[in-house]
């Protein structure tokens, strides 16, 4: 089987997913409006206080990304999985990992993507400095793919069973933490005008592991599911 | 020790386990290019159990499954160019079309429909399947006999040499059935080799099918 096949097949299933995507808007705007929701609620129940909450900030946009993230994450595999498509994508001749990580990507275009653009507005509102703005995007673009790329193989492996919404949340939460610490200790330390050279590394270096790697684990994991 | 053949499909000593129940144990079964094999039984026999493990999705409890004479675990690609599986499951998605469907179940195959010569192609593979003027509606509005035929579409233009089918004619007409049933009888007198399963009496005249009964 040529590379070029892959490669094919890589970018119809991107296509395909975007298209399934754009069909469900509703779907679609779920996560990005409870992202929403959540930040715009803290003013209202914390108070208008400017500095705290420019000191809460990072913390809140960051809490909201991942659990918005977290709600998304059961359509990555549900609908294929129910429908059968999983099946067909299992017994296509083409590498299983390319096909998880055009999944992968194809989500995270539709959930962490829109998550990344409508921050900065979110982050004006809560008084968020204008200067740290490029650090904060700059951890968003960095943690949300491997918050995506972590989540499907907790996905891979829960799809088959009726409730594993509890479950996924108890696999991926722990996963997420480094992404977390290391996104809030890079936006603290532009908050307070420091360089944040170092943690953006760490996560480049997240997002290098995860994406080398979350793809293979996700491809086995989906065998077993499917099983 | 048997030695697996050299064409076409076989498996050697099978065994399936599901909740502690044994459902079939030493089961050799073997096809040839040109056969249909036709498995039977009563529900929860592990019919579908059975293809599964054959289709390569499920992982036999003891026992091998053999393409060509080499085990299809250690060739899975290979096996995956020459195999169509249709399962309960058709694998067809509510919000594309039949044509997008068609499109990207085979592009993931290789086969690309982009051009217009195999628009046309799949256009009029549709209207063969009765689903003449259906391209371009969304398949959650279809019944589900026709959605069966999408997929039964794609099996037929798959160019795969072996089929596996799980319950083929569920939801569908007598017409389709008919319309099934001589498409196997092309693709096995075409070389092709077909496993299936089904609860109706199928009526293949010139290409009768070896039956196998599951306890």
């Amino acid at each position: 089987m040529s590379q070029s096949s892959a490669a094919n097949a890589f970018l119809r299933l991107v296509i395909r997913d975007l298209r399934l995507a754009f069909r469900r808007r509703g779907d679609l705007a779920n996560p990005l409006l409870f992202f929403v929701i959540i930040i715009s609620l803290f003013p209202l129940a914390i108070g208008p206080d400017p500095n705290q909450l420019q000191r809460l900030a990072p913390g809140i946009i960051l809490v909201a990304a991942l659990l918005a993230t977290l709600l998304s994450l059961d359509n990555l595999f549900r609908s294929d999985f129910d429908d059968g498509s999983l099946e067909q994508l299992l017994l296509a001749p083409q590498p299983l990992p390319v096909l998880v990580a055009a999944k992968i990507l194809a989500h995270w275009l539709v959930t962490g993507l829109p998550l990344i653009c409508i921050s900065p507005l979110l982050a004006i509102g809560l008084n968020f400095p204008f200067d740290a703005l490029p650090t904060l995007l700059a951890s968003l673009a960095l943690g949300t793919p491997v918050l995506s790329l972590v989540g499907a193989i907790g996905v891979a492996l829960t799809v088959g069973l009726k409730r594993g919404g509890m479950l996924l949340s108890l696999l991926v939460l722990p996963l997420y933490v480094p992404v977390l610490i290391f996104s809030a200790s890079a936006i603290d330390a532009a908050v307070s005008g420091l360089v944040a050279n170092a943690q953006l590394y760490i996560l480049g270096a997240f997002l290098a592991l995860a994406l080398s790697l979350a793809p293979i684990a996700a491809a086995a994991a989906l065998r077993i599911s499917v099983d | 020790m048997t030695t697996a053949s050299p064409s076409g499909i076989s498996a050697r000593q099978l065994r399936c386990i599901r909740d502690d129940r044994v459902l079939f144990e030493s089961l050799d079964l073997q096809a040839a290019p040109g056969e249909i094999l036709l498995i039977e039984g009563a529900n929860g026999s592990g019919k579908t159990s059975l293809l599964r493990i054959l289709a390569g999705l499920s992982l036999p409890d003891a026992g091998e499954v053999y393409w060509q004479g080499s085990a299809i675990m250690n060739s899975q690609l290979e096996y995956a160019e020459n195999m169509a599986f249709l399962g309960h499951q058709t694998g067809i998605k509510e919000d594309l079309t039949p044509q997008e469907n068609l499109a990207f179940l085979l592009g993931l195959h290789g086969t690309s429909l982009d051009t217009s010569s195999h628009r046309a192609k799949s256009e009029a593979l549709l209207g063969t399947l009765g689903l003449y003027g259906f391209e371009d509606v969304l398949c959650r509005n279809l019944s589900a006999g026709q959605k069966r035929r999408v997929a039964l579409a794609r099996l037929l233009a798959s160019g795969k040499q072996l089929w596996i089918l799980d319950e083929p004619f569920t939801a569908i007409d007598k017409t389709g059935v008919a319309f099934v049933e001589q498409s196997l009888c092309d693709h096995v007198q075409g070389g092709g080799i077909v496993l299936l399963t089904t609860h109706h009496d199928i009526d293949l005249p010139h290409c009768e099918p070896t039956r196998i009964r599951l306890s």
